[in-house]
């Protein structure tokens, strides 16, 4: 059954409390308006999140939400998502939240296949604490707990989840509702684990920190769309494309210098996550050509339905479970 | 050669040792079925390394199994061997101290080479000089007699090797005059082929040779003990606890969710929990502790019973869950299999250390409910307890368990799935509250007047749809609320709620002599022994009275008056005084701790001294 609803359906009574001006409202407004076209009911709808700025995020969904444990959301949606495999689960994260303190859950989670839906709200910075370097802040960056610059180096998030083997790796970014509501559209119906690094912008503790890409002036020739089926390529009337060189490199390249035959066709099916892995690395910082859209969307068992087919085929091999039957599994004798 | 006529005794402690390849632990275990088929009271008492192959025959590597078979009602596994087998020179360099000093001690000889006393380090063989004298020794070449009984199968002699523990076995099972046929058909139905044959030769040798050679006067037999009538089964500590949670599924009519990460002693709850997904029972093998608490709980967000397995050091990374659970208001059990630490600490060794971890290891005010099983048998009846308190009251419980309950094992009587008490609640369905306007709201945190418990409405209910999180909520409304007045009020509401549960729980009841001028207070495994040594010393004249908790938070609200009424009171505990210390600060009494803390339970002797060291004044 298709429910009707409508964005205020999907919108709680609770008063939204981010920073005046933070990408989190145009990724909240994004996901409030793609949720009616779903076809989904809220009260079938669950979101976790963790701790962070955009954890809040669940208080203003009008659905079932737990505002959970700094890292852990991976987990506990997890467990919601394999004990009710019938729930639309969503985790809500951040690059502290997901990359650093919960590394271990969100790898976990993607390598299982659980059925969630994970949004990642990168914004490669601590907003919550007020300003401390993230796990994706680029070498350098001084931070009030790196006065001399970071001398971490980063993750690179899509880089991670396609090394743990997610079925569903994409990327988008705050200031394109459209983008972010196709892309979250896509990883909704994708059965599994789907990760979504959407780029955000704290203007409060990092302002402009993807302006290099997502400026108005700089998307047409720093934005790669990628679009399975089609050979990759951008800029002014595609002059720029990306091949893979016979070391096995992906390189940019002149569309004019190598003809478009010569260029990489993304093919977001394919099993092995090597392509997608590299073309996640293309890009090492906010001021050259960076690929959005899906990398990867391929079919594996999601866990949930896996763990509950174990359940019936154990009920079918045993019969139901009969608690006295199983007291006597083990041998007994009466005494009289 | 006749049969003789085998010689009644009352009880016989029998320990088996040998490396830890040497299948000890499969050799008590099936003496002890075949005891529990035969209808004996038993106790048994595994007591392995941590190491999996420990350099073999070094004294490190050496595996034991004791058990305590008895035509009576008993409930330790002996404090005193009267019987040893040591399979080699390192079992018996660490096992002989424990024997009785005039305990019968069978050895293979085969294994009493150079090579073997070395490694052992024994600089002597002790079969040859005078000091094993004050023991009753026989000697028997186990594996060149098991060698031999499976020659004709064509087992090579290497892997005849694999078999020597069913020779002793079969001594053994003649000895005691145990029936064959369950160990026949149990190496039946687990080996196969040449495995199965040569341990059923080896076995049927070893039977025949107690039988047939002059070593033994005669054997000897334990009755079935006079237990209450009806129908028993051998079980341990986390086998029981397992089919409790199963149980306690089947009572609320929910379906099991057990997150868990492998840690010794808890994994056999996890391993046995997976066998049972026929009962709906979900089990996750998670990447960590903090995981498989995390998963537990959003289990029980979602509308399962969710639980969590592990062991000390595993508590300690729990933690943090079971804060956001105390201040979700879900149900939710951990499930502490104790052992001894801190840290890695005694992996397979017993202790009862995290009482104080149960009952403050968390940040800021966040107390739940501590539910300690005290026997094997108990673990099942506990584990559904601390089940219907979750439920009920929607609060994560801990239930306490430990490595000596856990591995250890005695005849239970089964109970009748009929008469086990249903624990069933209600999921919220509807709007509980009008706002002004009229319209009708779901208010996540409006309690139940009496158990002050919050509504548990689960996601898929239309109307209901609620954010519950660790940010401090207003009573009521469940919305985020940072006044100072709500926050006081929801820690004070939070506390009454858990010190409410008194009021359901059974009041605590004296063993033994309501006048004595000493009572002991025990909890958790300690029962055993505590057990014994009441009964031994009050069979001496002595009045003794005995009080044994399994709710340690909250406790039986009769239990301060209780205290009051007796001049001394001791508590037995495998720590440094953990509940000592609490009910001294709750009710103001002079208790005095008993400890230990060697990775082993207390003996029933030590026990009967601190007993006659109070009332004689000490």
């Amino acid at each position: 059954m298709v429910s009707i609803t409508s964005k205020k359906d999907w919108t709680s009574d609770q008063e939204v409390r981010w920073c005046p001006g933070c990408g989190d409202y145009g990724i909240l407004l994004a996901v409030q308006m793609l949720m009616p076209e779903l076809g989904v009911a809220p009260e079938n709808t669950v979101f976790v999140s963790g701790i962070g700025c955009s954890s809040r995020f669940p208080y203003y969904m009008n659905t079932y939400g737990m505002h959970s444990i700094h890292g852990r959301a991976p987990a506990i949606a997890t467990g919601v998502a394999v004990a009710r495999p019938d729930l639309d689960v969503w985790v809500i994260t951040g690059d502290g939240d997901a990359l650093s303190i919960g590394g271990n859950h969100l790898i976990h989670a993607l390598r299982r296949n659980v059925n969630l839906t994970i949004l990642l709200f990168n914004n490669q910075i601590y907003g919550l604490t007020k300003g401390q370097y993230s796990p994706t802040s680029e070498p350098g960056k001084v931070t009030k707990s790196t006065p001399m610059g970071s001398i971490d180096h980063p993750f690179n998030p899509l880089a991670v989840a396609l090394g743990a083997e997610a079925s569903f790796v994409a990327r988008t970014h705050d200031l394109d509702r459209k983008h972010m509501m196709n892309v979250f559209r896509a990883a909704h119906a994708h059965r599994g684990a789907s990760f979504v690094e959407i780029l955000q912008n704290c203007n409060v503790f990092n302002d402009g920190a993807f302006d290099g890409v997502l400026a108005r002036g700089a998307r047409e020739e720093m934005m790669i769309d990628l679009q399975h089926g089609q050979p990759i390529r951008f800029g002014a009337e595609g002059h720029s494309g990306v091949v893979m060189g016979s070391d096995g490199q992906l390189r940019i390249v002149k569309v004019a210098d190598v003809g478009v035959e010569a260029l990489l066709v993304h093919d977001a099916h394919r099993d092995d996550p090597g392509l997608a892995f590299s073309l996640a690395r293309l890009s090492h910082d906010n001021h050259s050509p960076t690929p959005f859209g899906i990398f990867r969307d391929v079919d594996r068992g999601d866990y949930g339905h896996m763990v509950g087919a174990q359940l019936a085929e154990a009920s079918e091999k045993k019969g139901p479970g009969d608690l006295t039957s199983l007291l006597r599994s083990t041998g007994t004798w009466q005494v009289q | 050669m006749s049969s003789r006529e085998p010689e009644q005794i009352s009880h016989v402690v029998v320990r088996f040792a040998g490396d830890s390849g040497d299948g000890m632990q499969l050799t008590g275990d099936r003496f002890t079925s075949a005891s529990a088929l035969f209808g004996n009271d038993l106790s048994t008492f595994p007591d392995f390394p941590a190491e999996i192959r420990a350099p073999a025959g070094t004294v490190n590597g050496v595996s034991s199994f004791q058990v305590h078979i008895s035509d009576h009602d008993i409930t330790t596994p002996g404090d005193v061997p009267d019987v040893l087998v040591a399979m080699n020179p390192a079992a018996l360099k660490a096992d002989l101290h424990r024997l009785d000093q005039h305990g019968l001690l069978i050895v293979n000889s085969d294994s009493f080479e150079e090579r073997d006393l070395h490694k052992a380090g024994y600089a002597t063989n002790p079969l040859l000089d005078d000091s094993l004298s004050q023991y009753r020794v026989v000697e028997i070449p186990m594996t060149s007699l098991t060698q031999k009984a499976t020659e004709p199968l064509g087992v090579k002699s290497r892997d005849s090797e694999r078999s020597k523990n069913f020779f002793a076995l079969g001594v053994i099972s003649w000895l005691y005059s145990r029936p064959i046929e369950p160990t026949i058909k149990w190496v039946e139905s687990r080996f196969k082929d040449l495995v199965r044959d040569s341990n059923l030769a080896a076995f049927r040798a070893g039977y025949n040779f107690g039988e047939t050679s002059e070593l033994f006067d005669h054997p000897y037999q334990v009755k079935p003990a006079p237990l209450p009538a009806g129908e028993y089964t051998n079980i341990s500590g986390n086998v029981a606890l397992a089919w409790g949670l199963v149980a306690a599924g089947q009572l609320a009519k929910l379906p099991i969710f057990l997150g868990s990460y492998p840690i010794t002693p808890a994994s056999d709850i996890l391993h046995e929990l997976s066998k049972h997904k026929q009962f709906g029972v979900r089990t996750v093998q998670a990447e960590d502790e903090i995981a498989a608490a995390g998963m537990a709980l959003g289990a029980a967000f979602a509308g399962h019973i969710g639980v969590t397995t592990t062991s000390g050091p595993g508590v300690s990374l729990k933690g943090e869950t079971l804060s956001l659970a105390v201040s979700l208001e879900l149900p939710f059990l951990l499930v502490d299999i104790q052992r001894g630490g801190p840290s890695t600490g005694l992996p397979t060794k017993t202790e009862a250390a995290d009482l104080n971890i149960a009952m403050y290891g968390r940040h800021a005010e966040a107390p739940l409910p501590i539910v300690a099983a005290y026997s094997p048998g108990h673990c099942f009846d506990a584990a559904i307890e601390a089940v219907r308190i979750a439920l009920k009251y929607r609060t994560p419980v801990i239930l306490l368990s430990d490595g000596y309950l856990a591995n250890g094992s005695e005849p239970w009587l089964l109970p009748d799935v009929a008469s086990l008490p249903d624990i069933s609640v209600s999921f919220a369905t509807e709007t509980n509250h009008t706002a002004a306007d009229g319209t009708a709201e779901f208010w996540p945190y409006l309690r139940d007047p009496e158990t002050l418990a919050r509504p548990w409405a689960i996601p898929g209910t239309p109307g209901l749809m609620h954010r519950v999180g660790g940010i401090e909520k207003e009573d009521g409304t469940g919305n985020i609320s940072y006044e100072p007045a709500n926050h006081s009020a929801m820690v004070h509401l939070r506390a009454a709620k858990i010190a409410g549960i008194a009021n359901d729980i059974p009041l605590a009841t004296i063993v033994g002599d309501e006048d004595a001028d000493l009572c002991l207070l025990g909890w958790g495994s300690t029962w055993a022994a505590i057990d014994a040594a009441v009964q031994i010393t009050r069979r001496q004249g002595l009045k003794v009275a005995w009080i044994h908790l399994t709710h340690l938070n909250p406790m039986p609200r009769n239990l301060g008056d209780l205290l009051h009424t007796f001049k001394h009171i001791l508590v037995p505990e495998l720590n440094m005084g953990q509940l000592c210390r609490i009910v001294r600060a709750e009710f103001l009494v002079d208790a005095k701790p008993v400890t230990k803390v060697q990775g082993l339970p207390f003996t029933a002797a030590e026990l009967e001294a601190a007993i006659k060291g109070v009332l004689a004044g000490e």
